[in-house]
């Protein structure tokens, strides 16, 4: 008995020694029998909305690239109106990509280089009147994407008025053609990696700790509902934060009229992932929806999933009372700005605290040991 | 066997099995310090940070800047002198203080495991464990001795004894027994186990689990002291403790604890043991085996034994403080620490504070990420104590800040075990209007369910 003990204490010190931390593997989940299937899911979200989602935007990227040189070429009204419609396209399809912010994207902080607002235009003028900038630096990350764009071709007032400033110096031109390639260019970086190999590492990486795709997507997936979309696009020009309201923090600033719709578009984009929406049609695949269902008891009648959908139901019809322009909506009657805040802290809860709570992951990154 | 205190105390016994647990202790306490800074710990929980949530009563006890890492060094020498047995009674005192300095610098990363490694070190303070295979002992031998007091071992049998027993009675509730609560939502998102994910996703799995973690907490030290019973039991700690290693992150605390069920073999099975190691590293046990009993005399005997007695029943009656306050126990966490309740519960919330102009009315919401880690956010957002403290650091921030008439509120849901997130602190009260105390904090709404049993 005692070459027993003494084979188990050496065993348990060898199994103390090299137990691995809790990095866990990246094993293949083979999920048999009823269980839900991770991976099933993590490849719905790769090849049925992340990847489309991005191969959609970059076709408007290239448009918007192509105008911008289109317009440099020849710096008429038309191809000015041409290039500014354009933008607004772009601008609206990006918040269908803008909280995946996970692999490439974050390697390049993609989103932080296409969408920081508001926007530096003292900045901006002063690099235009000096001819030189490199817009690759993270101290630029104000100076360019949408916002930039958003400034240079609304900032300055009618399309006579926009042109008479960029005529004056051609630099404006340039630095307008230099935001529109950095924005395509990044964009074919993120939507190249997600055709190559990220796809995979995504998707196979089912790994239930926190260093496995969901854990990590989701967490990024609800940071991006509270602090870009409820933050962000409403809790910052509302003044949530500061008790004063700051109209000059909404998103799409100089072009007004498009900031209730590309808070708008975040929030589809964002609920029609919940639900596992494909973007090029077809029935709804494995996402939050479905995972959420597997996990809840049949007979809750206050279910978590149906909680979260009548929240957003909530924010919609909220959002029929704000104006078009959010700018003015904060500058008129900022409490139904406040009102929206309110109504999507209440999802934030839901998402935060029941979801994830739900799907046993832990809110933050610390790996800590636990009791 | 006549049960009297004169006689129990003059019982002795063997010092080997106290020599092996101080050696291991020491080397996994050491072990221990060293993974917790090479997984960047120290620097991530107690210098990043720009505010620390204090224990009451020792607000006084912060990091020390980079000073900090000095004292991760001092307390991991500490730890190798206490397994060398070296300057023994200086090391584990030092070990005692610098360990439980950490400990209370920021309540966010209180874990029961802690707590039991600062207390067993307060109790081994007491202890001889320097006089037998250690270099105190070798460098002088008017110190060494085959034979101590047999209650200095049964001492640390009776704490692990609290540790397992007091945790089975905490799982004799509701929500564990009945409703596989928390582990039903644990062990599903096990599912990338090889062999065990499938049985996760299973629901009588989760109740097996549950019914057999408390039958094993609450038996499992009378299985160990009776002999023969004891290597089935000590076979069952290594299974509980691995399996509990594979499917939580519970760091060291799975193999400290295999590593101290070894204290109530007997002491043959320890000599076996320092045999072996005494024979890797050509170590000359005979030298300690001197037949020589040490004693506790007089003056060091009366405190030695009074303070242990001290000790043992604020062990034993600490744990039901939480009978001294209203409301369930598990929402209000009331007398919740300090109790061995482990892996009660899965709690989260959401706290969105408000800072309040009480005159003008006006109002704006704080961003706690400007003030807290990530990890802070999540323990301050389900603990009222830690809510408290926090609101009424950000008075003070926001007052230098040029702010007047400020009012703190916070709008907080906590969801516990399963349940939907409902409301837990008032909302409609100014929390600037408490200070922190041992008193029943009333400013938490009530539980809207009921969790039965101890």
């Amino acid at each position: 008995m005692i070459k027993i003990s003494k084979l188990l204490l050496i065993a348990t010190l060898l199994f103390a020694a090299c137990s691995t931390e809790d990095d866990g593997d990246n094993g293949g989940g083979t999920n048999g029998g009823d269980n839900f299937d991770r991976g099933e899911m993590l490849a719905n979200w790769a090849d049925n909305i992340i990847v489309p989602s991005f191969v959609s935007f970059q076709v408007e990227t290239q448009n918007l690239e192509d105008l911008a040189r289109a317009f440099a070429e020849n710096p008429g009204d038309t191809e000015l109106n041409a290039l500014s419609s354009q933008y607004t396209a772009a601008y609206q399809e990006f918040q269908t990509v803008e909280m995946f912010q996970i692999g490439k994207a974050e390697e390049l902080n993609y989103r932080r280089f296409l969408n920081t607002y508001p926007t530096k235009t003292e900045e901006i003028e002063s690099q235009i009147a000096s001819g030189s900038y490199n817009l690759e630096l993270p101290s630029n990350f104000a100076q360019q994407g949408f916002p930039a764009l958003d400034y240079l071709l609304y900032g300055y007032g009618s399309t006579e008025e926009t042109l008479e400033v960029f005529t004056a110096n051609p630099e404006y031109i340039n630095y307008i053609v230099a935001v529109a390639e950095r924005i395509n260019n990044l964009t074919s970086e993120v939507t190249a990696s997600w055709q190559g190999d990220y796809r995979d590492t995504f998707v196979n990486n089912t790994s239930s700790s926190s260093t496995g795709s969901v854990d990590r997507f989701t967490n990024d997936y609800v940071m991006y509902f509270e602090k870009i979309l409820r933050s962000g696009k409403i809790g910052y020009p509302a003044g949530a934060f500061t008790g004063s309201p700051s109209p000059e923090n909404v998103e799409a600033l100089y072009a007004g009229e498009i900031s209730k719709d590309l808070y708008l578009q975040a929030l589809d984009s964002f609920e029609d992932f919940f639900y596992g929406v494909k973007i090029n049609g077809g029935e709804n695949g494995a996402s939050y929806f479905q995972y959420l269902k597997y996990l809840e008891n049949e007979t809750d009648e206050e279910s978590i999933t149906a909680s979260i959908a009548g929240q957003f139901s909530a924010i919609r019809a909220q959002s029929s009372e704000l104006d078009n322009n959010l700018k003015s909506q904060v500058q008129t009657d900022n409490s139904k700005m406040l009102a929206a805040f309110d109504e999507l802290q209440k999802e934030v809860i839901l998402l935060k605290v029941d979801m994830m709570q739900a799907l046993s992951i832990s809110v933050d990154y610390v790996d800590s040991d636990g009791d | 066997m006549q049960l009297s205190p004169d006689k129990y105390l003059k019982r002795t016994t063997e010092a080997a099995p106290l020599a092996v647990f101080r050696l291991f202790f020491g080397l996994m306490m050491f072990a221990s310090i060293v993974r917790f800074w090479l997984n960047g710990w120290i620097e991530k929980l107690y210098i990043a940070p720009k505010f620390f949530f204090s224990y009451y009563g020792f607000e006084w006890v912060k990091p020390l800047g980079d000073f900090t890492y000095l004292l991760f060094i001092l307390c991991g020498i500490a730890a190798l002198m206490v397994a060398a047995g070296y300057k023994y009674r200086l090391a584990i005192i030092l070990f005692f203080f610098s360990f439980t300095y950490i400990e209370l610098m920021d309540k966010t990363t209180y874990l029961n495991h802690y707590y039991f490694i600062s207390i067993l070190s307060l109790l081994m303070i007491f202890l001889p464990a320097n006089v037998y295979f250690s270099i105190d002992a070798w460098r002088n031998p008017a110190r060494a001795f085959q034979k101590i007091p047999q209650w200095c071992i049964d001492a640390i049998k009776l704490l692990l004894g609290i540790v397992y027993f007091y945790a089975g009675l905490a799982k004799i509730n509701s929500d564990w027994l009945f409703e596989a609560m928390p582990l039903k939502i644990w062990l599903p998102s096990k599912y990338d186990l090889p062999l065990l994910g499938d049985l996760m996703q299973q629901e009588w799995v989760h109740y097996a689990f549950s019914w057999s973690g408390m039958l094993y907490d609450l038996f499992i030290p009378f299985l160990l002291l009776w002999k023969r019973t004891r290597f089935v039991a000590f076979l069952m700690v290594i299974v509980f403790h691995v399996l509990t290693r594979v499917l939580f992150p519970i760091g060291m605390f799975p193999f400290i604890m295999i590593v101290s069920a070894l204290i109530f073999f007997s002491p043959k099975i320890h000599h076996g043991i320092l045999n072996f190691i005494s024979g890797w590293f050509s170590i000359s046990k005979q030298k300690f085996d001197n037949l020589r009993t040490y004693q506790f005399f007089g003056i060091k005997k009366k405190i030695s034994v009074g303070i242990l007695s001290v000790f043992f029943v604020i062990q034993l009656l600490f744990p039901w403080r939480y009978l001294l306050y209203p409301g369930e126990l598990f929402w209000t966490e009331e007398g919740f620490r300090f109790s061995w309740r482990v892996m009660l519960m899965e709690k989260a919330g959401y706290a969105q504070f408000k800072v309040v102009n009480a005159e003008t009315g006006n109002r704006f919401y704080v961003n706690n990420s400007d003030f807290l880690t990530p990890f802070q956010e999540k323990q301050m957002s389900f603990q009222p104590d830690f809510i408290i403290q926090y609101a009424h650091f950000l008075a003070d921030h926001f007052e230098k800040d040029g702010h007047e008439n400020i009012e703190i509120y916070v709008e907080n849901y906590v969801a516990l075990n399963g349940r939907k997130s409902t409301p837990y602190i008032d909302p409609e009260v100014n929390l600037l209007n408490f200070a922190d105390s041992f008193k029943h904090k009333t400013f938490i709404l009530p539980f809207e369910d009921e969790i039965k049993g101890l």
